[in-house]
């Protein structure tokens, strides 16, 4: 099955970016796909490589570039609410891209399945 | 037909209050952009998000910006299936009348059955 994922929510203070980044990988190890991972509202907060955690903490933007990396999934965020939040392309972390609100509508449509996790 | 293939059903839930969090005036947004992509588009409004049409906002004291109209020009995006929950309007003491725009009352159990036949649900 090809899944769209919806994250609302920043990392860390919420556990919806956790709870996504854990179905989506138990859905590609069972074979399902990933059609893209969008960010909206703080989520968007997920994409910054400036983000450093404890050491013996998650790393939960590091885990979303290394899935994309060895997955190839679309890790689009939302440029109005990226940059109402600060975030820009220079410091997105790899694997992210920014693009526009058409891109979630179209993963609604494409997707068998469209998964918001949020508060 | 829009160029994306098949039309969908999509149905955005709103159920947080106008202010006090983004979620009410980004979900907007993202129904005026999908707006433009012909699909078949449902609103629904319950729990506080009914404080969303709410006639008269006034956010001049809390300095944010009055959104409310913005529900008044959905028409003009062909956008009209607005449904409210009963449940959440009785609960709040409103009615239909208190609405900024035209709006469908339905019960929980009809909004229920509603959402079982959507194909993309978005719930904000």
């Amino acid at each position: 099955m090809k899944f769209g994922i919806l994250i609302n929510e920043g990392p860390y203070t919420h556990q919806a970016s956790d709870s996504a980044y854990q179905f989506c990988k138990a859905a590609l190890a069972k074979g399902h796909e990933i059609h893209r991972v969008f960010f909206y509202h703080d989520g968007v907060d997920n994409a910054t490589r400036l983000t450093e955690p404890p050491q013996d903490d998650r790393n939960i933007v590091n885990r979303w570039s290394k899935l994309a990396a060895d997955h190839g999934v679309d890790l689009v965020v939302c440029v109005a609410a990226a940059l109402r939040r600060g975030i820009k392309d220079e410091i997105l972390a790899p694997g992210f891209r920014i693009s526009g609100l058409g891109q979630l509508i179209e993963s609604g449509i494409q997707a068998d399945r469209l998964l918001v996790f949020g508060d | 037909m829009s160029e994306h293939g098949a039309i969908k059903k999509f149905m955005y839930v709103n159920r947080k209050a106008p202010h006090g969090t983004i979620y009410a005036l980004e979900s907007l947004e993202v129904v005026l952009i999908a707006a433009a992509f012909d699909q078949d588009v449902t609103l629904a409004f319950l729990d506080d998000g009914v404080y969303q049409l709410k006639k008269g906002h006034q956010t001049k004291g809390i300095e944010l910006k009055n959104f409310q109209p913005t529900y008044r020009a959905l028409e003009d995006y062909d956008i009209t299936k607005l449904y409210v929950e009963k449940e959440s309007l009785e609960s709040r003491g409103l009615t239909a009348d208190d609405m900024c725009v035209p709006v469908e009352v339905k019960s929980r159990a009809d909004l229920g059955r509603m959402m079982e036949e959507q194909d993309v649900l978005l719930s904000f």
